[in-house]
């Protein structure tokens, strides 16, 4: 870096007992983690779950009540924004509205002293595809336009960590799409560490090779997508990702490699690995397109009533009504054509203890599944 | 309209007066603006136009003039003013820039930093105005007379004299027009500071601009539109202006206004002051449009 001032710190972020405390409320609670350099690291949860603050205070725009945030070794939890290593795609793009696609791109160049800007800007602008755009103003460009510059006027400083902010909230849904597809090959190719703040699951699974899932200003649980959907470890986590059918049981014993449960009479086998509390309450619970209709699982719950059907187009999507009376959702997939079952029909349900996971019983059965998923 | 006569062939006739009324209906609305315009500033200006060209007979009354074309008329007034026509752009320039600089703060601090306070503030602002504007100049006669606080404390001060006198100073009326249409100055200032979304700020520092520099590089091109307007707002009402000049200065701190008011009320020279009138609007014409083009704010304006 040609410039002193800013911090030329390398490795990877780490976040200690941060905690943002704000007149009334605390926004982010004790949180602690480490995000691997040059990884794609999602913070996903609610609105208000402190996730965009925990993202400002890393950026510099929000001072923490306590704890330590350093790169590396380097501590820059005090540091001004302008002397840290790290640049932020802002929610709204934030980009200048007085200044050239160019100079919006080369601001941040030619705050530290870059000599020869034009170079540099080129090619950030090639990776986004849209040099042709160099000599617009910002309000001539679309949304997803403004999105690509938006992040090259942050990746052409080469930072340690780019944050995102909703980078992708105010743009349509197919948009939205190809955007990520985008974000991700740009990802790849300039090897930095993405922290990625969204409130779209689906968006943080499809692009993260790590998620965190934030609630309350805490960390409700964080790693791969697929261990997240596959295991939660809490309902919150289990109904905010995805979709899930959670019944409660008491755990009758724990013998070799499985767990006997009882739920509403019936005996159902659960790995003990898949279990995630010790207790005798639990929650056990199952994904929507791992139950299956008229079919001889290991886990069979008996006969219920379909309440509803919708049909989606690659699956069909069920209401299936348990002799205790709760509705569960079961997907079935529409590979032989749309199943001949219809509301009304009596149906029995069962799955594969394999597919089944356990959460502790004193939670909320539908933690994280009403919350609003729409933008803050 | 195509569309409307192919559907409804049957009751034509009817559609098209309908669509007749509807045409004139923007006209209509147009009418009262244009007659007022027509009424009370096209014929004034052309009355003013055709007075500026008048001589007076030989030997007749004081105020009888008749049309001879003569345009010398503006030369000979502008050379006999030319102190004042010079004095009054140099004030209001200097009125301009103390209200700016003045302004600029207080508008950023109401802009960004008053909170809860916002309102109250501008309630403030513009508070002056509910007095009147005489009695408020007049006031500064007061503020700055002899006995009042501001001689008072300067004499205080070891590096003046002690027969310092600020009424009736070209200080005094400096004064006065900057206090007068400081308002003028920071409303639109506020107007686009406000526009401006402070997460292009944060953006500014987290692109490595300090605090300095982001007030250099986007804070004052963003906030261009108000000083443009503010400016304007400013000096055009300040280089006419002649209250002021009157009421805080002495006789060698006229103003063009105050020759114009004293060429058709005191001496009823209608034609010298209605050549003045008109140097002084193109004079200021000219400044703005040099102005606004070297601010390269066409399109922001």
């Amino acid at each position: 870096m040609s410039n002193p001032k800013v911090s030329d710190s390398k490795g990877d972020l780490h976040l200690n007992q941060l905690t943002k405390r704000f007149a009334d409320f605390i926004a982010v609670d004790d949180l602690s983690l480490t995000v691997p350099r040059g990884s794609f690291f999602a913070l996903l949860g609610p609105s208000g779950c402190g996730k965009t603050t925990t993202l400002r205070m890393i950026a510099g725009l929000e001072e923490p009540t306590q704890g330590m945030i350093s790169i590396g070794d380097t501590d820059i939890t005090t540091a001004k924004p302008y002397r840290r290593p790290v640049n932020t795609v802002f929610q709204n793009y934030a980009l200048f509205p007085h200044l050239t696609i160019f100079e919006n791109i080369a601001f941040g160049l030619r705050r530290r002293g870059v000599k020869d800007v034009k170079k540099d800007v080129d090619n950030v602008l090639e990776l986004v595809e849209l040099g042709h755009l160099a000599e617009r103003k910002p309000n001539q460009l679309s949304g997803g336009q403004q999105q690509r510059i938006a992040v090259a006027r942050a990746i052409v400083n080469k930072p340690e960590v780019l944050l995102l902010d909703e980078p992708l909230g105010a743009l349509d849904l197919k948009l939205r799409r190809q955007m990520q597809i985008e974000l991700k090959r740009i990802q790849m190719e300039v090897g930095i560490t993405f922290i990625h703040v969204t409130h779209d699951q689906e968006e943080a699974m499809t692009m993260a090779d790590t998620i965190a899932v934030m609630n309350q200003g805490k960390i409700e649980q964080m790693g791969s997508p697929a261990e997240l959907y596959e295991s939660p470890k809490t309902a919150f986590v289990a109904n905010f990702l995805g979709q899930s059918n959670l019944i409660k049981g008491k755990v009758n014993s724990r013998s070799g490699a499985n767990a006997s449960v009882n739920i509403h009479g019936i005996d159902i086998e659960v790995p003990i690995t898949r279990m995630a509390s010790h207790g005798d309450s639990v929650l056990i619970g199952v994904r929507p397109e791992k139950l299956n209709i008229n079919a001889n699982s290991k886990n069979s719950i008996g006969n219920g009533t379909v309440t509803d059907a919708s049909f989606v187009g690659v699956s069909t999507q069920y209401l299936v009504k348990t002799s205790w009376d709760e509705e569960l959702v079961v997907f079935e997939q529409n590979d032989a054509g749309a199943p001949d079952i219809k509301v009304g029909d009596t149906v029995s349900l069962s799955w594969e203890p394999a597919h089944t996971f356990a959460l502790d019983g004193d939670q909320d059965l539908a933690a994280g599944a009403d919350v609003d998923h729409e933008a803050d | 309209m195509a569309f409307l006569h192919a559907t409804a062939h049957a009751s034509a006739p009817a559609i098209d007066n309908a669509a007749k009324k509807r045409s004139l209906t923007p006209y209509l609305l147009l009418l009262p603006g244009m007659v007022w315009l027509i009424g009370f500033f096209v014929l004034p200006i052309a009355t003013l136009a055709s007075t500026s060209t008048m001589t007076r007979p030989e030997g007749a009354a004081v105020g009888t003039y008749v049309q001879s074309l003569r345009f010398q008329n503006y030369f000979d007034a502008f050379n006999a003013n030319k102190d004042q026509f010079f004095r009054s752009f140099l004030y209001a320039g200097i009125a301009t820039l103390l209200a700016l600089a003045i302004s600029y703060p207080l508008a950023y601090m109401i802009a960004f930093k008053a909170g809860k306070m916002r309102s109250f503030l501008l309630v403030l602002v513009v508070a002056p105005f509910f007095t009147s504007f005489l009695l408020r100049t007049v006031a500064w006669t007061q503020i700055l007379g002899d006995e009042g606080p501001v001689v008072s404390f300067l004499k205080a001060l070891p590096f003046f004299s002690n027969d310092i006198r600020l009424t009736s100073t070209p200080f005094a009326v400096v004064s006065g027009l900057t206090y007068n249409f400081l308002p003028f100055m920071t409303l639109p200032l506020y107007a686009s500071l406000e526009r401006i979304d402070p997460r292009t700020l944060e953006a500014a520092g987290d692109l490595y601009a300090n605090g300095l520099t982001t007030f250099r590089r986007v804070t004052v091109p963003l906030s261009m539109p108000g000083v443009v307007a503010g400016t304007l707002l400013t000096f055009i009402p300040a280089a006419g202006d002649y209250v002021n000049a009157y009421l805080l200065g002495n006789p060698n701190t006229r103003m063009i206004g105050n020759v114009i008011d004293s060429r058709f009320f005191a001496i009823v020279d209608y034609p010298t002051a209605a050549a003045l009138s008109f140097t002084l609007m193109a004079a200021i014409l000219i400044l703005v449009t040099l102005y606004i083009r070297k601010s390269g704010t066409d399109e922001l304006v």
